[in-house]
């Protein structure tokens, strides 16, 4: 099911965490907690953070829409400008637009990432939003929480907790962005980049 | 996703994909300057200093705001007010501030190659803001970036530069940045304002005002410089506006949609008219806002350069 083709060469799938259906049932029961936590979703905002936390809250919005039969706020933050090793990295990403069409003052906001690894990204993330403005609340929905955090940060909703080693890493794979849907577990890349 | 450059000194040599970079990256940034709090936190504890020794107010201005926008800290330098005035040379001046450990400055100078030089005297990673009439490569890519958002794109897009070519640093700039990004250019003005060899740069040449306006999409105004005239180059303002103004009569004769550009400040009544300049073809104020967006890209593309090998 899954190529190794899709991997660069010199990295090793260990195990596939998640499968199509499984992900497809973790957000389900993602999509479900929120909106109980919430009670509803009237006051909600999905915020997806680039590339593949943009790709799940999208899929979110969807599922709680049809759920409680109502349109909720979706956005796209994107964190390059705010991270913490913007000037250390050697690869830097793409700076892309922040799009989130709407005032977050007094919501809501369910920021959702695909993998919590040392907490550096939501910290950033965190900032960005309180640039844009005052949510009443900011909640964090991932899709995987492999442990290791370097900041004091906790996720609010998880898909699944895995304990994992420094020298491995979580790919996620999503059909809009990959052609397939999976979590993968595997060795990190000799070269980090 | 850095440059391929160190510097940015000119828009000569500077390969299509590191324009559509800091195009994209400025597109992606313009949103920033509507914000609440319209400030990122990407260039804290990074130092520019606006090395201005030429009179400037809407470069200077833009460059430091693209800066404050991006939380760098700033140091403005202006010649009138310095010790250039009691004889210090470039280099010291240069060494000097370089001494009190800066990152990287902005350099505007009324002689061409300087920011070069710059480069060769400080470890500071150094922006052209105008050097002589050489480059103004920062201007040209903000007038790329307006027409790209107007056209979607610029390859095959017919550009006609009016003016005092010959004195200009954005015309410059603007032949090298368009040829290389498939756009066409001409460049259109006075015998005694343009300058020989201009076509090696990939413009041509034209010498009729009306069958330019005829072939181009776009006509970017240049400023026609008063002292030009007292120097002999053209006889008479009015016989400039008469020649080579751009007025809606001549405008309307086209029987098109002409998109018009203009660097500032504009000679209202020279160069360009009052009632092309403020008409809804005009696009010269998203010019200036779009001068801040391409300079925050500059700065932050540039900002990451010691380690960058992308």
């Amino acid at each position: 099911m899954i190529c190794q083709k899709d991997l660069s060469m010199d990295q090793k799938i260990k195990a596939t965490i998640i499968d199509t259906e499984g992900l497809e049932r973790t957000l389900t029961r993602l999509a479900h907690e929120i909106i109980e936590r919430n009670a509803g979703a009237s006051n909600l905002a999905i915020i997806g953070i680039r590339t593949r936390g943009a790709t799940l809250a999208e899929r979110l919005v969807k599922k709680i829409e049809t759920i409680e039969k109502k349109q909720v706020p979706y956005g796209v933050l994107d964190i390059t400008l705010y991270r913490d090793d913007f000037r250390m990295r050697l690869k830097q990403p793409a700076v892309r637009a922040t799009d989130i069409p709407f005032n977050i003052d007094e919501m809501d906001v369910i920021l959702v990432d695909d993998v919590l690894y040392t907490g550096r990204t939501s910290r950033a993330a965190l900032d960005a939003l309180m640039d844009i403005g005052r949510p009443s609340s900011i909640q964090m929905a991932v899709l995987v929480d492999r442990g290791h955090r370097e900041l004091p940060i906790q996720p609010d909703y998880v898909g699944k907790a895995i304990p994992t080693s420094i020298g491995e890493e979580v790919r996620v794979l999503l059909q809009e962005n990959d052609d397939k849907d999976c979590v993968l577990l595997v060795e990190e890349p000799k070269e980090v980049v | 996703m850095a440059l391929s450059s160190s510097h940015l000194l000119g828009l000569e040599g500077v390969p299509a994909s590191d324009i559509i970079k800091i195009l994209d990256t400025a597109e992606s940034l313009k949103p920033i300057l509507d914000r609440p709090i319209p400030k990122v936190p990407t260039l804290r504890g990074i130092t520019v200093v606006n090395l201005f020794f030429e009179p400037s107010t809407r470069t200077r201005i833009s460059f430091e705001l693209a800066e404050k926008r991006l939380s760098a800290d700033t140091v403005n330098f202006s010649s009138t007010t310095s010790s250039v005035k009691k004889g210090e040379t470039l280099r010291d001046t240069v060494r000097n501030i370089e001494a009190m450990k800066i990152n990287m400055i902005v350099v505007r100078h009324s002689a061409a190659g300087v920011p070069y030089f710059l480069t060769r005297c400080t470890d500071a990673t150094v922006i052209n803001a105008g050097d002589g009439q050489h480059e103004h490569p920062t201007q040209a890519l903000l007038d790329m970036m307006t027409l790209r958002e107007k056209w979607g794109t610029l390859a095959g897009k017919k550009i006609a530069i009016i003016g005092d070519v010959k004195h200009s640093r954005v015309a410059g700039s603007n032949i090298r940045g368009l040829v290389t990004m498939g756009a066409k250019v001409v460049v259109c003005g006075p015998k005694t304002l343009m300058p020989p060899g201009i076509e090696e740069l990939g413009a041509t040449v034209s010498y009729n005002i009306d069958e330019a306006i005829a072939w181009a999409d776009a006509l970017n105004v240049l400023r026609i410089q008063l002292e030009r005239q007292e120097a002999g180059l053209f006889p008479s303002i009015r016989e400039y506006h008469a020649e080579f103004g751009i007025t809606r009569d001549r405008l309307e004769r086209a029987k098109k949609e002409i998109i018009i550009m203009h660097p500032g400040p504009i000679n209202r009544g020279i160069e360009l008219d009052s009632d092309v300049a403020d008409s809804d073809a005009s696009i010269i104020l998203n010019q200036v806002t779009n001068g801040v967006a391409v300079r925050m890209a500059v700065l932050v593309l540039l900002s990451g350069m010691d380690s960058a090998s992308d």
